[in-house]
């Protein structure tokens, strides 16, 4: 980024319903990439978390609509993005260059796959039994089925990153002094969704297998977020915008969203212990601890990610 | 006057000859209806504050006074500028706007259709010169229209109509840039040599159809100088590649965590596992 630009630009008051906006669009889209990861292994032992990273993808999405609508000054008009009213221009509003744009698209076509994975579990959970439904949901037993999930993780995938883009495409400062905004959110997008499976694997029959997966899965999607927070510093260096990020009090905001990272890191060197099996011999398990502390360092990791989308979004706004 | 719908117009602002008499202001309130927010009285001749949904001229002060001195000022001890919306060849608020409300008119201005805007404010992240707001009464981003219903019908907008000083000059966008350089160069052969045009050319953003004539740095009146002078949209590239960057190696992530997991044992009944819900998990794929 260019050292020079300097913008006067005021600041576009978005902040509560935006920034949970942004943290469920994290979850929605990293459960549902995880949950067809699971399903592509192939392993039939995953599919209770493929089915539960479906169930969480639908129902947090749910949130995200009303959280934009009700942020909008016209709520009513909320379908105005879609559709062009201006006068003898009648047709669709699709601005590629505009992420606002291209998100309500892409929030809409995901939310589409999302919705179609989620009938679909539900049926195979036996929760819905309309013969019609059943039919349905056959045709999605072969490639079909896979194409979608292949489809909604892309969108999925979209949907937890141009959160960050929205943001640098704009004239304000921190925000449009970095490119990483976007692989920052999606990174701990991803971590959070692992982290919101890893708490409801826990009522999930059948889940307990994929445990391990998880935890593996949070420890490489955090050091992907270290990565990625590493680069966002070094790409404001000499913008002016670190003085105004890392300054109280959002430096409390930042605390918590790094110290956040810590089990993610230090589940990358897992204890292990010899254990006698049946008497005949030993072999190495991997210890970890118990699950309502896990669930609740997997809700502290949920709160990091809070706080590192309210550290990122707050700092602009006039306070 | 005659306005020609197809023609480019514009403002040109002498700040030279502005005597901070905010006539402007009160014309443009006056006309546009517009009652603003309460003024406020500080250490200043400022009681407007900043350009906004109810401030569609501004006056700005600058106090160059020196305590110490009592140099000439040529025009600089004091400068006053009466800032408004530049309406931009390349407007930022546009270019992000997703519902289509801000357009460009048949006069080549920028204008937001208060009917079609639904008050999403990515055109206030966006705008350079802190200009466009969304007005807390209608809940729609406003500002100024270069009075384009007044244009419609062959009037001048209301602030330049009413500039006691012609500072505020309204007319085609050539013809002003005409009158504007042959305006640097009297001030220039005047000794005035600090005078130049800001957004006469197409250095910034395009060119504005809204430009003035400057006594300081762009900085000093909050304008982005040449250097800054760039859209939102030089970071679409830039933040879509990192997002992809970060998701391939996100996918990578994932699919190397389910490769060097240990090989899956029979899971034992553990304390954890919570007792069987109503679903049967039977049917995966």
């Amino acid at each position: 980024m260019h050292p020079a630009i300097d913008h006067f630009a005021r600041d576009p008051h978005w902040t509560w319903f935006i920034l949970f906006y942004f943290f469920f669009a994290g979850i929605a889209g990293g459960s549902y990439l995880i949950a067809t990861l699971l399903r592509l292994r192939g392993d039939k032992g995953d599919e209770p978390v493929a089915r539960l990273g479906y169930y969480v993808t639908f129902i947090v999405l749910l949130c995200c609509p009303p959280l934009l609508i009700i942020d909008l000054g016209q709520p009513l008009r909320f379908w105005h993005m879609m559709w062009r009213l201006t006068p003898n221009e009648p047709g669709l509003n699709f601005k590629y260059w505009s992420p606002m744009s291209l998100g309500v698209w892409g929030l809409s076509l995901f939310s589409t796959f999302a919705a179609i994975s989620f009938f679909e579990v539900l049926v195979r959970d036996d929760k819905l039994r309309l013969p019609i439904a059943k039919r349905a949901v056959a045709l999605l037993d072969g490639g079909l089925g896979r194409v979608v999930n292949i489809l909604g993780s892309i969108f999925g995938l979209f949907i937890a990153g141009y959160t960050g883009v929205l943001l640098s495409v704009s004239n304000q400062p921190i925000w449009s002094d970095t490119w990483t905004l976007g692989g920052l959110f999606l990174a701990s997008g991803l971590s959070s969704a692992t982290a919101v499976l890893t708490i409801l694997s826990r009522y999930r029959r059948g889940a307990g297998v994929t445990h391990e997966y998880l935890h593996l899965s949070e420890s490489y999607f955090t050091v992907l977020e270290v990565v990625m927070l590493v680069l966002f510093v070094v790409s404001l260096r000499g913008t002016g915008a670190l003085e105004r990020t890392f300054t109280m009090p959002w430096l409390i905001l930042w605390a918590v969203a790094i110290a956040s990272l810590i089990p993610g890191i230090t589940g990358l060197f897992p204890t292990r212990a010899r254990v006698a099996v049946s008497g005949h011999g030993s072999m190495d398990v991997t210890v970890h601890s118990g699950g309502a502390a896990t669930a609740a360092t997997m809700a502290f990791v949920l709160i990091g990610v809070i706080c590192l989308r309210a550290a990122i979004i707050l700092p602009v706004h006039a306070w | 006057m005659e306005i020609t719908p197809g023609r480019s117009y514009g403002f040109f602002t002498d700040t030279s000859v502005c005597i901070g008499c905010k006539a402007c202001e009160v014309a443009c309130k006056t006309w546009n209806e517009l009652p603003g927010p309460e003024p406020t009285f500080g250490d200043g001749y400022d009681n407007t504050g900043e350009l906004g949904a109810q401030n569609w001229r501004h006056v700005q002060f600058h106090d160059n006074v020196k305590d110490d001195t009592l140099e000439a000022g040529m025009g600089t001890a004091w400068l006053m500028m009466s800032d408004v919306c530049k309406h931009c060849k390349n407007a930022s608020c546009m270019e992000v706007c997703p519902t289509g409300a801000l357009m460009r008119t048949e006069f080549d201005t920028v204008y937001v259709q208060p009917d079609v805007c639904n008050g999403c404010r990515n055109c206030t992240s966006a705008c350079p010169y802190h200009v466009i707001q969304m007005d807390e009464t209608n809940k729609v981003a406003q500002k100024c229209t270069l009075c384009y219903d007044r244009l419609q019908g062959s009037l001048e907008p209301a602030c330049a109509k009413t500039c006691p000083t012609d500072s505020i000059n309204f007319g085609p966008v050539d013809e002003l840039r005409e009158m504007a350089k042959q305006r640097v160069e009297t001030l220039h052969s005047q000794g005035v040599t600090q005078a130049y045009l800001y957004g006469a050319d197409d250095s910034i953003y395009g060119g504005l159809n809204a430009f003035f004539l400057l006594m300081d740095k762009p900085e000093v009146y909050k304008l982005p100088n040449q250097e800054s002078s760039v859209l939102p949209s030089r970071n679409d590239a830039g933040g879509y590649l990192g997002s992809f960057g970060a998701a391939v190696a996100g996918i990578f992530a994932a699919v190397m965590a389910l490769r060097l997991r240990r090989p899956r044992e029979p899971e034992p009944a553990t304390a954890a596992e919570p007792p069987a819900p109503t679903t049967t998990d039977e049917g995966g794929k």
